[in-house]
């Protein structure tokens, strides 16, 4: 089994994306995270998605999105050096003894803190999913009140 | 109605409703035909039967809520045998959808994975182009059911007509030329080969290839399977003929997909029914498929040359390119395989043993001797429909008319008027259980209205024969609610719907009945009081490789 990052382009128009959500729920796919908006072009949206399958279940998975009559463009993240995000929002529970040190793992990850309060810091977080896991991992001692995460969003890099 | 009209369509199945009374209305003004069936479901089927005996496209129209579910079995069935038909469906008025108001449905989310595409019409304006859109992908590349919603405000709207535009989806470009690298691969393949074999299937008759097909095979001298979709596509006749392959295939067919060094699948999709246990099909062959669709290739099974194409366009390019190629003495390298081929057919043929009880084989047999094998054959689902596919020779595509992918039940009686109708000249037949006929039984009342002389072959039983035979293979003979000894009197039920109904009970009835019904004008009911516990062999239990076959 292998993780694969998928890009589509599609019509942005309604029932696009239970088509593309039946598709893979129909067809016992699995999707891991998914994210969608609008391109640069208002006609057409960016599905980003991560899912996961040997070969020839990620073959018939690109082969049956590209079928879907409003799917544009399938793009496969697969050996293109590409750019990948995701973003949390985390609201930890700030006890006097390690507010501090919140902060300093804040400063260190080059991430914000957005929200404060007597008890909590909510931190937002950007980055690729280990630095996320990483940050997540760091504050769990600390005890989580809450989290909001995205899935992953990915642009191929231009090669120079 | 006027892009109907563009479009060439000139016959529509349905059913009226309040959704779609304005369409009725603007119907009655135009010269399209309009056959009224008794359930929608029938609507779907008899278009699909109407596409298929014509090879064109089928359309239905039906009102919002129960008319449209009850097309859902008529669109799946269609979409798993890639037939372009295109529903149109009523709704509710646009202010309405979503309050739950009556004879409200969402078909567009309940049929999303068993069209090809489907539409909601918004506005007025674009109902010209969203029809007209729909009929170009039912019928482009692997065709496909399309259903289009339309809600009852904005077809109760005048506006003036205005033509729609060429189609241009930039999202869906079918694939029609093959690769010629790929091609290449093939003929050499095709070159090396010593026991080489076609599996063809649906695709060769959706795409009219089925000339081309019987080019390749005598050039190269392959012989020649066909799915059950892919009857007709080459003559039942012929020398190099296989027959069917898979769970009740031969065992000549089943037995060369285990020896052959190269296997050639055209517009197939390797169903589960052909395969048997994937790993064990043709597992010392290299296989080529070609298919216009992509997500049937590498599916269900590894194949080692994928070729993406239409069949009828890919193989007249294979053909083009092998008559250049200096062959050598192809009859000479293939004595030994077809001698080996006819072994097998010696050693099993089909058979049966007609003593005082009708066997179904022996009604179909003599069906074929009686229509000189050109009749339009529909079928139900089940014993029938395989006994029709082994003992009714096609020697033509489009013949052959049954819900291969879905296998649904009810399906043959409006196939078959919607075959009738297509080709009104033509002698049509379905061949049906004693189960399934009752499942759309109601349509002999639109065959009767519209006098479609279609003739209904009842192969009697008194089961529901392939659950029983199921039940008595692997279940240890517990025959759970398979009996179906409570039926209607099939002579006294045609009669009371205007149609007429005979009866065969002995084996020498069965030529007699058989020509009284095909010569008698209208609707025929043939009840055959068959064998009741008579099974369908070879068989394949579900999940054995296919060469372990059940004989007789």
């Amino acid at each position: 089994m292998e993780k694969r990052i998928l890009s589509l382009l599609v019509d942005n128009k309604p029932g696009v994306l239970s088509r593309i959500s039946g598709l893979f729920s129909g067809r016992g796919f699995n999707i891991e995270s998914l994210c969608v908006a609008e391109t640069k072009n208002p006609g057409v949206s960016r599905i980003t998605l991560v899912t996961e399958g040997d070969d020839m279940i990620l073959e018939q998975i690109q082969k049956q999105l590209n079928k879907l009559i409003n799917v544009i463009k399938v793009i496969d993240y697969k050996d293109k050096p590409s750019i990948y995000r995701e973003m949390l929002l985390i609201k930890v529970t700030a006890k006097p003894n390690f507010r501090a040190e919140i902060l300093r793992i804040v400063d260190i990850f080059r991430c914000k803190a957005v929200d404060v309060g007597p008890e909590h810091y909510t931190i937002e977080v950007t980055g690729d999913e280990g630095k996320i896991n990483a940050i997540l991992n760091l504050l769990r001692p600390m005890g989580i009140k809450e989290i909001a995460r995205t899935g992953t969003i990915a642009l191929a890099r231009e090669s120079a | 109605m006027k892009t109907l009209k563009e479009e060439g369509v000139d016959t529509i199945f349905g059913y009226p409703g309040g959704a779609v009374l304005d369409i009725y209305d603007a119907l009655a003004q135009t010269d399209i035909r309009h056959i009224l069936v008794r359930h929608e479901q029938a609507a779907v089927h008899a278009a699909d039967g109407f596409a298929r005996a014509k090879h064109t496209v089928g359309v239905s129209l039906v009102t919002s809520g129960p008319g449209a579910t009850n097309t859902v079995t008529g669109i799946a069935s269609a979409y798993c045998d890639s037939i372009p038909i295109v529903v149109l469906t009523g709704q509710v008025p646009r202010q309405l959808i979503g309050n739950d108001a009556f004879q409200e449905v969402d078909i567009v989310g309940i049929t999303r994975p068993c069209t090809k595409h489907n539409y909601l019409v918004q506005r007025t304006e674009d109902i010209a182009q969203t029809v007209k859109e729909a009929f170009y992908i039912a019928t482009s590349g692997r065709p496909g059911p399309v259903l289009v919603d339309l809600p009852k405000d904005i077809i109760n709207t005048k506006i003036n007509y205005k033509k729609p535009s060429p189609i241009n989806i930039v999202s869906y470009k079918p694939t029609y030329d093959p690769n010629i690298k790929q091609l290449k691969r093939v003929v050499s393949l095709l070159k090396k080969a010593e026991r080489p074999m076609i599996f063809a299937g649906g695709g060769i008759i959706l795409s009219g290839a089925s000339g081309e097909l019987i080019k390749l095979a005598k050039m190269l001298h392959i012989p020649v399977t066909t799915s059950l979709m892919g009857l007709g596509a080459f003559p039942g006749n012929d020398p190099l003929w296989l027959g069917m392959i898979g769970m009740h295939g031969t065992y000549r067919a089943n037995m060369s997909t285990a020896s052959c060094d190269l296997m050639i699948a055209v517009g197939v999709r390797f169903d589960d029914r052909v395969t048997g246990k994937t790993d064990a099909f043709a597992s010392q062959a290299n296989i080529v498929h070609i298919d216009i669709d992509p997500t049937s290739i590498r599916k269900n099974i590894h194949v080692n040359v994928p070729v993406v194409g239409d069949c009828q366009r890919t193989l007249t390019q294979l053909n083009d390119i092998l008559q250049k190629e200096d062959l050598g003495n192809i009859e000479k390298r293939r004595a030994s395989w077809l001698q080996q081929i006819y072994e097998w057919r010696m050693d099993q043929r089909l058979a049966y043993d007609q003593k005082d009880i009708i066997k179904p084989q022996y009604v179909i047999e003599k069906l074929f001797e009686l229509t000189h094998g050109d009749a339009i054959i529909t079928t139900e689902v089940g014993q029938n429909q395989m006994w029709a596919a082994q003992y009714y020779h096609f020697n033509q595509p489009n013949r052959f008319i049954t819900s291969g992918g879905l296998g649904c039940m009810g399906f043959g009686l409006p196939a078959a008027i919607g075959a009738q109708v297509a080709c009104p000249d033509k002698m049509v037949v379905d061949i049906a259980g004693d189960g399934s006929i009752q499942m759309n039984i109601q349509e002999l009342a639109t065959a009767v209205q519209f006098n479609l002389p279609v003739k209904v072959v009842i192969l009697n039983n008194q089961y529901l024969g392939m659950v029983r035979q199921w039940q008595e293979l692997f279940y240890q003979k517990k025959y759970v609610w398979t009996n179906m000894t409570c039926a209607p009197d099939f002579v006294k039920l045609a009669e009371a719907f205007g149609a007429t109904g005979f009866r065969a009970t002995r084996p020498e009835d069965v030529v007699p009945i058989l020509q009284k019904g095909l010569e008698t004008n209208g609707p025929v009911i043939m009840d055959f009081r068959v064998e009741q516990e008579e099974c369908v062999y070879p068989m394949v239990p579900a999940g054995a490789p296919i060469t372990e076959m059940l004989l007789v």
